[in-house]
């Protein structure tokens, strides 16, 4: 499939918003739906749908097989040895949260150090906070310059001078777009004994990841992101931690046997998700992986780097417009400020052109604060984006100064 | 022309390009900081009043132009108006942002107020334009700050 023809699976696409084609540049909160899995949810509601893992009857076997069979596929996305280190998750949030619960609270102890990095979102901050609160461990911070990369220098100092115990980062920031050393960064904290956490909520539709060869501890990523139905996620473990780890939700489909004495628990990723699961969204994110890998993930990438690249170039052109994020790699997500108008008023005024961005702190507080700006105006892409919808991009902020009398 | 320039237009480049009001009281009989964690708005409103009348009122901080021109032009219409209208105008102005009321129909001592009825397309939008009626509802009633998460102005 080349672009256009990528471009023609997306529906959404050929709506008009405000008498304006859309130029959807918001893919990093939330990516627009290709065909296929919007078929096949619908297909698996109106004719396929039956409960999982109980009943005895074809439809519910077709469900649990359709179910499971995805567990291959996103092991095969991201390279997992086995589809039993698949856990399905509600998100990449509840798939952090998992990990601060269970290996967190049963192997971190007082005293203990847990690293993030200065770019990380607050999915990948909070929980952490509240872990510490509850074992006594403590949260420490690997700092980035001005440009939005991390400075490998102190985190390695800061490996060496604390007992780290876990260390948490985004392989893709979602404000700045910096991608950040994932091997590197991994093998420092392993040579310290420090355990691996990569929220690749940001990359996992961007380029291809690998978990088994980079040495991942646990990986996390969500559906939505990546093309899929909202509602689910992943969370990807090394099959000894998994083992090692307590469940943290208990219910139905979590155990091997229950009695008002004591409860058995179920081995992983059973262990992991009680309760009836996301049953379609999971398939629809099966769908989703499979309309990606019929593309490549290197193919993706190389398209979007194309355009980031054109993004890049023209951006600069509107006046008085600074690039918040300079990192030399990067992907995703294209931060900026006006010298005239605020995010929120760029981001309504370039709506009323049919340019859907995002504008705030982007659940990122903390990257605002180091940079010192209450808020930026993102563009992020996705495959569907062209040169066509930067330029729509480009035209819609000179109409935005225009306003501001710039 | 969309709806959203006509707003921009008119808002920006009066107030929010030369907000009036925009200082400081240095001693304030009511004072009250406004914060929109969504976006990081903040600003402060300043009040000098007996408890009937506001005699002076002012702003300082900053924010998007929605939040600023909304700002400057409260701080003109509330200015020397006795404390119980001013309540009612700040639920008729909420009213407005919210769509429950149409300034076009019916009677409101909305004035120039009104223009800012295009905002209740934006829902994102209505805290931008709220924030200092918040800050300065707060302040009357002694509040220490006002922060417009939970309030139940929709996102």
């Amino acid at each position: 499939m080349n672009r256009e023809e990528i471009r023609s699976q997306f529906p959404e696409l050929n709506r008009k918003v405000h008498d304006h084609p859309l130029s959807y540049f918001d893919s990093g909160a939330t990516t627009l739906k290709p065909e296929p899995v919007i078929k096949g949810l619908n297909q698996f509601y109106g004719e396929d749908y039956a409960t999982i893992h109980r009943g005895a009857y074809l439809l519910s076997e077709k469900a649990t097989k359709a179910y499971e069979d995805v567990r291959a596929k996103v092991a095969g996305l991201i390279r997992a040895p086995k589809s039993s280190q698949i856990i399905f998750t509600s998100g990449t949030t509840d798939a952090i949260n998992l990990v601060a619960n269970t290996y967190g609270q049963a192997f971190i102890k007082s005293g203990q150090v847990i690293l993030v990095s200065a770019l990380e979102h607050h999915s990948n901050i909070v929980p952490w906070q509240m872990l510490c609160e509850r074992v006594g461990s403590v949260l420490k911070v690997i700092p980035m310059n001005d440009d939005g990369v991390l400075n490998q220098e102190a985190y390695e100092k800061l490996l060496k001078e604390n007992e780290v115990a876990l260390v948490a980062f985004n392989h893709v920031s979602n404000a700045l777009g910096t991608i950040n050393p994932v091997v590197e960064m991994t093998a420092l904290a392993h040579e310290h004994g420090a355990k691996v956490l990569v929220d690749g909520a940001q990359s996992i539709a961007h380029c291809p990841v690998d978990v088994q060869n980079w040495d991942l501890d646990f990986f996390a990523f969500s559906s939505h992101k990546v093309y899929g139905p909202t509602g689910c996620g992943v969370l990807y473990g090394k099959e000894e931690l998994l083992k090692s780890m307590p469940p943290w939700k208990g219910g139905g489909d979590m155990i091997y046997s229950v009695s008002f004495e004591k409860s058995v628990y179920a081995d992983p990723p059973a262990r992991f998700e009680a309760g009836t699961p996301p049953i379609a969204e999971v398939i629809g994110l099966g769908i989703a992986i499979d309309w990606l890998l019929s593309i490549g993930l290197e193919k993706i990438e190389a398209l979007e780097q194309e355009v980031q690249s054109y993004a890049l170039e023209r951006l600069p052109e509107v006046k008085g417009l600074r690039l918040i994020g300079k990192a030399s790699k990067r992907a995703g997500a294209i931060s900026f400020l006006l010298d005239e108008a605020h995010p929120h008023d760029i981001a309504t005024l370039v709506d009323s052109k049919g340019v859907a961005i995002r504008a705030g702190h982007h659940c990122a507080q903390p990257v605002m604060t180091r940079l010192g700006i209450p808020a930026t105006a993102r563009a992020s892409l996705g495959v569907y984006n062209n040169n066509a919808d930067v330029d729509r991009l480009v035209d819609a902020l000179h109409h935005v100064n225009k306003i501001f009398g710039v | 022309m969309s709806y959203s320039s006509e707003l921009y237009q008119q808002v920006i480049l009066d107030h929010n390009k030369k907000p009036r009001n925009f200082r400081k009281l240095e001693e304030p009989t009511h004072i009250c900081p406004g914060h929109n964690p969504l976006c990081g708005d903040h600003l402060t409103i300043y009040i000098e009043s007996d408890g009937e009348t506001i005699q002076d009122v002012c702003f300082e901080g900053s924010g998007c132009a929605i939040s600023k021109a909304s700002a400057s032009m409260m701080t003109e219409a509330v200015k020397g108006k006795p404390v119980e209208e001013v309540q009612t105008i700040f639920s008729q102005f909420h009213n407005m942002l919210t769509g429950e009321m149409d300034p076009s129909s019916g009677e409101h001592q909305l004035g120039k107020l009104a223009i800012f009825e295009g905002v209740k397309e934006y829902s994102s939008r209505v805290k931008c334009a709220s924030l200092s009626w918040h800050a300065l509802v707060g302040a009357l009633d002694m509040k220490k700050d006002v922060s417009t998460e939970g309030d139940k102005d929709p996102m």
